[in-house]
């Protein structure tokens, strides 16, 4: 099913203006994401109210941390279906769902944050177990 | 947020991954989507059955590590349940 982009765009932009970067093709994610240098944050967007509604809000906070990786990009589940596919080929050890977060560590994953650890918490509930996740792995 | 129901009409687990135990020995791990007349609707849902070689704790563990594995895109639980609870309180 293809969203709207009225719907999405709002969406894309609350993840783009907070710096992060949108991965909308398969070319593009292996450019940025298999370069796999350093810490990343790769966060697999949503149009579910339910979770993605706290996840951004979520994201916005725990990138405001002193500590942080050191590159934050997105793919959009759902919408940018063949990039999202090539971002969850580099953590294919774990199920796909989404909202989700991945910590990459010179491409390899540290820290996941699923769908089922985000849902029904509050924004900053999930931001400081992210900032966690940051201060641990991208110190 | 917390408890905030996103989608008019749905009840408080909807969108919630919930872990499932049935009256016949069945555990099923998946997002709640409604309670029907039959009995539930989940998606993306797994479904672990008594005398499977993975144990249930497995079963579980795994879920919670590595996320659910859709093998369900939409599954309707029709036994009666004995347990419901949040994959995540677990």
């Amino acid at each position: 099913m293809a969203y709207p982009d009225l719907m999405t765009r709002p969406m894309r932009e609350e993840v783009t203006r907070l710096g992060i970067q949108e991965l909308k093709t398969p070319a593009e994610v292996d450019a940025v994401i298999g370069a796999g240098e350093g810490t990343m944050l790769v966060f697999v967007n949503s149009v579910c109210g339910c979770a993605a509604g706290g996840a951004r809000p979520a994201l916005s906070l725990a990138l405001q941390s002193q500590v942080k990786p050191a590159k934050s990009v997105s793919v959009f589940a759902g919408v940018d279906t063949e990039a999202t596919q090539r971002a969850r080929s580099f953590f294919s050890d774990y199920q796909p769902s989404s909202p989700s977060m991945a910590i990459l560590k010179d491409g390899e994953v540290v820290h996941f944050v699923h769908r089922h650890q985000i849902e029904g918490k509050h924004p900053q509930q999930i931001a400081a177990e992210l900032v966690a996740a940051f201060e641990k792995h991208c110190g | 947020m917390s408890g905030h129901v996103f989608h008019p009409g749905h009840d408080d687990l909807h969108g919630i991954t919930v872990v499932l135990e049935t009256a016949t020995g069945k555990t099923v791990i998946g997002r709640w989507h409604e309670r029907v007349e039959k009995g539930v609707v989940l998606h993306d849902a797994a479904l672990h059955e008594p005398g499977s070689q993975q144990t249930r704790d497995d079963f579980v563990t795994r879920s919670l590590k590595f996320g659910v594995k859709p093998e369900h895109r939409t599954l309707v639980v029709t036994d009666e349940l004995v347990s419901v609870r949040k994959l995540a309180d677990l």
